[in-house]
């Protein structure tokens, strides 16, 4: 039983799938066609700066829309009857099974001309479209991510210790000052890892620029799909520098959640 | 309690981590006795304990069960079951099952297991509680299911790692009594863990005191409480009164200045010793009476008897008698010599004694700088030439633990023993053992950063490369 | 005041609801219309015909179904043992496995499934094959193998290791007593993990996506494939449809749920 064999197969796998396609995109990445060593790929990809920062943006719009509707929502989830809150987590759970595509495509519904979304906004007596425009991507991203911040943010909530806020109460602190001296402090955690799990996939979906988006709106994950039907070394490059501004953004989202707790 | 040897450790050693936790344990288990490992955590006893079950290998050593080594048996092979800390009942077994678990593995026939549990159940008390889920029991209760678990296999030993821990403690002296009963009932071999000493003492035929790793001393509960070996044993069993005293020659000690008879001998002559009076065994008396005669500071009623402290020029003395005398009363204090007993200090010196290195010295501040155990120190007032060895010897005073947590090296402290006037500290560094007298209590088994003072140190130069010393 | 907070927050939490469940009920709407467009035009069923008249939506459930079940046993086996042999390695050995392991998860999507296509292009003219069913599951395996780690390694954590030395200790050998005791511990972490790992797979478009090849069919490619035709409905009434198994799936195992707990209060 103590053995650390049984997780060899596992390791093997890792290495093979996981491992190995990872090399391999780095290394398309730092070839040219003939596979000489270049780092003409990373020029080419600079091309497609704007989309990057492009994406980054709307990613980061999308996570600070979700982050504003899901905290407090959590913060009610947590304080309501055990019934209560689980009724509502289903139902917050429910449209996540959903088909992704499914959930898009409901929207291009509601905000295409004559959709019901249009047909609102048009009574409000605003003519805009709707559909095909930045604002629209937002929605579609927020509409589809905004569990994933809900979830973590409210099980951190819930663990916070009732007893933590009654020495609160007992010490003199008033509701608000219970919120941002013990509630706010402790929900951190949940708070990174909600902006972590819904930041990664909103700046690399692909899809959903191209059902709600204009055509100035596509976002990095389109881009990379595009260019990998011609070009592997390009789009290796771009992937790589995606996976690493990923990468830097989950270490210093970890590095701002130690100080928090530690603060806290 | 038979003569037979059933299980035997000979020369046991083990390490973990670079920390060694068990150094040269031997031991001799008697068929059918009842034998307790009694330490502070951290002594090696749970480390022993698993050892004989099986579930750890010495790093070097041999055990030996009636007769046979079995250092490589594992533990589902050997005739030896145990009583976890935790108790350890599977979750998803009910009462039955877990109890019936080792015979239904041994593949005996179902009538049998059945007669097999419900008689177990009966003597642990439990019956009827057959379908209970593990979940729905009590702590007592889940205790009594995993003595029963282990017994009802038949095993010549039973080893019960400090099984009585987490039981209040009313049920903890009911189930000492049980279990003790238990014993002499069924005839099994009983090694028992625990750092209780007055459990140890109220159930075992024979008491094995551990400390850091070594046996400080195996014998009966009254050969441990009258006559410990060392002022670690005195201490941890009972309450004690230790002090220095001098052996002047055999039958007479000296304490604090005044010469009395006792009952030990075989110590030399002049030698200092550890001595050891028992709050009891102190007779009050008119001052001019006494041996030696103090002021009462303090008196508390215990019930069973009155604790009395009494200040002896300085010296803190315990007193439990069935009467008392009001604070501040003027008392003297007499003992027959029966009642006084000597052991071997725990220390060999009276100072620290070691050598170093200089690392590098510095004549125009009349400093220099020393190599402990790679840890470089500030010495002023010294100066010896560099890359010289020196000797010191440096008194129990100048060492001392750094309150703010920088020290020169990180101890582990061994021992803290009460003097009367102060707490003589042994504590472990990686290369040596250090002395050292404080007037704050520290924890045993704990680390602590230690500093050293060279007020009162004297220098001996070995070797050098010549050159002026002071 | 107390009760002022309890309306605003009902409020609130209606609203966010009807932002979550306008979309699925236009699209649930909207399966129903006799027409294509967005003009009401009727109530009828024959979307949900065709839905099932349609072969090639039939066909890729059914590879969706496989590989799902497929992916999910095999990353269970994969992930319940990859665990138990984690779980026993030393702390610096264990820390570097994990985050190997979690590099899936981590990864966006597009990362993952770009450099799954990558590996199996250049294995495919090695060795002369092409993309399909195997390169899918091969790659499902893979992104829910760590998620089966990631449910059964809190429970082998707070599991009591001494109840695998009981059973030792009472006679069984190791392979007893891994089954007897530590199996029945890390049994809800391992079905969870599958769970996980089936919804996973079920759901899965970008990874599908890279490695399917010319040819193979999943119900999210299928999906995609239709939306870029835009033709009938039938996209509603298969949305519907999905969205109704999900609530039965959910309400099922909720009630049995409660009724463990039920029987478990009664006793």
């Amino acid at each position: 039983m103590k053995s650390k064999a049984p997780s060899c197969p596992y390791l093997l796998w890792m290495i093979i799938f996981t491992i190995i396609p990872l090399a391999m995109v780095i290394y398309y990445a730092f070839t040219d066609k003939s596979g000489n060593f270049t780092l003409q790929s990373f020029a080419d990809s600079l091309f497609y700066t704007d989309v990057f920062v492009r994406s980054l943006w709307i990613a980061l719009l999308s996570t600070a829309i979700c982050l504003l509707i899901a905290y407090p929502l959590s913060y009610i989830m947590s304080r309501a009857k055990s019934s209560t809150r689980n009724v509502i987590t289903m139902l917050i759970m429910l449209p996540m099974w959903m088909n992704f595509i499914l959930r898009i495509y409901a929207w291009v519904l509601l905000l295409q001309n004559d959709g019901l979304v249009d047909i609102a906004v048009k009574l409000l007596g605003l003519d805009v479209p709707l559909l095909g425009t930045t604002g629209a991507v937002v929605l579609g991203m927020v509409y589809n991510f905004l569990p994933f911040m809900v979830l973590p943010i409210h099980s951190v909530m819930l663990k916070i210790d009732n007893r933590l806020i009654e020495a609160a109460e007992d010490l003199g602190a008033n509701k608000v000052r219970i919120f941002s001296k013990v509630v706010f402090p402790l929900s951190v955690p949940g708070i990174i890892s909600g902006i972590t799990m819904v930041f990664v996939p909103t700046a690399s979906t692909f899809l959903v620029a191209q059902y709600l988006g204009g055509t100035g709106d596509k976002m990095i994950g389109d881009v990379i799909e595009n260019i990998f039907q011609r070009d592997k070394n390009v789009g290796s490059a771009i992937s790589l520098a995606l996976m690493v501004i990923i990468l830097i953004f989950i270490i210093v989202m970890n590095k701002f959640g130690d100080e928090e707790a530690a603060v806290a | 309690m038979s003569e037979k040897t059933i299980i035997s450790l000979k020369d046991i050693e083990l390490s973990f981590d670079g920390e060694v936790i068990l150094d040269k344990i031997n031991l001799d288990i008697k068929d059918r006795e009842f034998i307790t490992l009694l330490g502070p955590s951290g002594c090696g006893k749970t480390t022993t304990l698993r050892i004989i079950g099986g579930f750890l290998e010495p790093d070097s050593g041999d055990v030996y069960f009636d007769g046979e080594r079995i250092n490589n048996v594992p533990p589902n092979k050997r005739n030896v079951n145990t009583v976890f800390q935790k108790y350890a009942l599977f979750p998803h077994l009910n009462v039955y099952e877990n109890i019936a678990f080792g015979l239904k593995l041994k593949k005996k026939p179902k009538d049998e297991i059945d007669r097999a549990v419900k008689k177990m159940l009966a003597v642990v008390d439990l019956k009827g509680y057959e379908k209970r889920p593990i979940s729905k029991l009590s702590g007592g209760q889940q205790q009594r299911v995993a003595i029963a678990r282990a017994l009802v296999c038949d095993p010549k030993v039973l080893l019960l790692d400090e099984p009585l821990g987490a039981l209040d403690l009313k049920l903890r002296k009911d189930m000492q009594i049980e279990l003790k009963q238990l014993q002499n009932q069924l005839k099994t071999t009983f090694v028992f863990v625990t750092h209780d000493q007055e459990e140890a003492l109220t159930m075992s035929d024979r008491v094995v005191v551990m400390n850091n790793g070594k046996i400080e001393q195996i014998g009966t509960p009254i050969d441990i409480y009258n006559e410990p070996a060392n002022a670690f044993v005195a201490d941890f069993i009972g309450e004690a009164n230790i002090l220095n005293g001098i052996m002047k020659e055999d039958y007479r000690v000296i304490i604090q200045g005044k010469e009395i008879e006792c009952s030990d001998k075989g110590f030399g002559t002049f030698q200092p010793v550890d001595v050891v009076i028992r709050p009891e065994d102190i007779e009050v008396c008119k001052p001019e009476e006494g041996l030696l005669a103090g002021t009462v500071t303090s008196v508390v009623f215990k019930g069973v008897h009155y604790e009395m402290e009494i200040d002896c020029d300085g010296c803190l003395w315990i007193i439990h008698s069935t009467e008392c005398e009001s604070v501040g009363t003027k008392i003297g204090m007499r003992f027959i010599p029966n009642n006084i007993h000597i052991m071997n200090k725990l220390f060999p010196t009276e100072n620290n004694i070691f050598k170093v290195t200089v690392v590098s010295s510095n004549s125009y501040e009349n400093s220099m700088e020393i190599d402990i155990e790679d840890s470089v120190i500030k010495v002023d007032g010294y100066c010896y030439p560099e890359g010289s060895e020196l000797e010191i010897s440096l008194p129990p005073s100048d060492i001392y633990i750094a309150g703010d947590g920088n020290g020169a090296l990180e101890a582990y402290i061994v021992s803290v023993i009460y003097k009367g006037e102060y707490n003589e500290i042994i504590m472990e560094t990686e290369n040596h053992t250090w002395l050292m007298t404080s007037l704050q209590d520290e924890q045993v088994a704990t680390t602590a950063p230690i500093c050293f003072k060279f007020d009162n140190a004297h220098f001996t130069l070995c070797s050098g490369s010549g050159g002026d010393s002071k | 005041m107390r009760s002022r907070r309890k309306i605003g927050s009902k409020i609130y939490v209606a609203l966010v609801m009807v932002f979550l469940y306008i979309p699925i009920a236009v699209l649930i709407l909207y399966s129903f219309n006799d027409g294509k467009t967005s003009v009401w035009k009727g109530f009828t069923l024959k979307w949900y015909y065709e839905l099932f008249n349609n072969s090639a939506i039939m066909n890729s459930l059914y590879n969706t179904l496989i590989i799902a079940v497929l992916a999910a046993v095999i990353s269970t086996l994969l992930g319940t043992f990859a665990a138990i042999g984690i779980y026993n390695m030393k702390k610096p050995v264990r820390s570097l496995v994990t985050t190997v392991s979690n590099i899936p998860i981590i990864n966006p999507e597009i990362v993952t499934g770009v450099s799954f296509m990558l590996l199996f292009t250049f294995l495919g003219t090695l060795f002369n094959f092409e993309m399909g069913f195997a390169t899918v599951l091969i790659a499902h395996i893979s992104f829910c193998t760590p998620y089966v780690i990631l449910n059964v390694m809190p429970k082998l954590r707070q599991m009591d290791y001494s109840i695998y030395e009981a059973a030792l200790d009472l006679g069984c050998n190791q392979r007893q007593a891994f089954f007897k005791t530590i199996m029945p511990e890390i049994m809800p972490g391992v079905i969870s993990g599958l769970l996980m790992s089936f919804t996973y797979s079920l759901d899965d478009f970008v990874i599908t996506y890279f490695t399917r090849g010319p040819k193979f069919q999943t119900l999210p490619i299928e999906i995609y494939t239709m939306l870029k035709r835009r033709i009938s409905p039938t996209i509603n009434a298969l949305s519907t449809l999905l969205f109704v198994i999900t609530i039965a799936i959910l309400i099922i195992v909720n009630i049995r749920e409660r009724k463990t707990e039920k029987e478990r209060m009664t006793d």
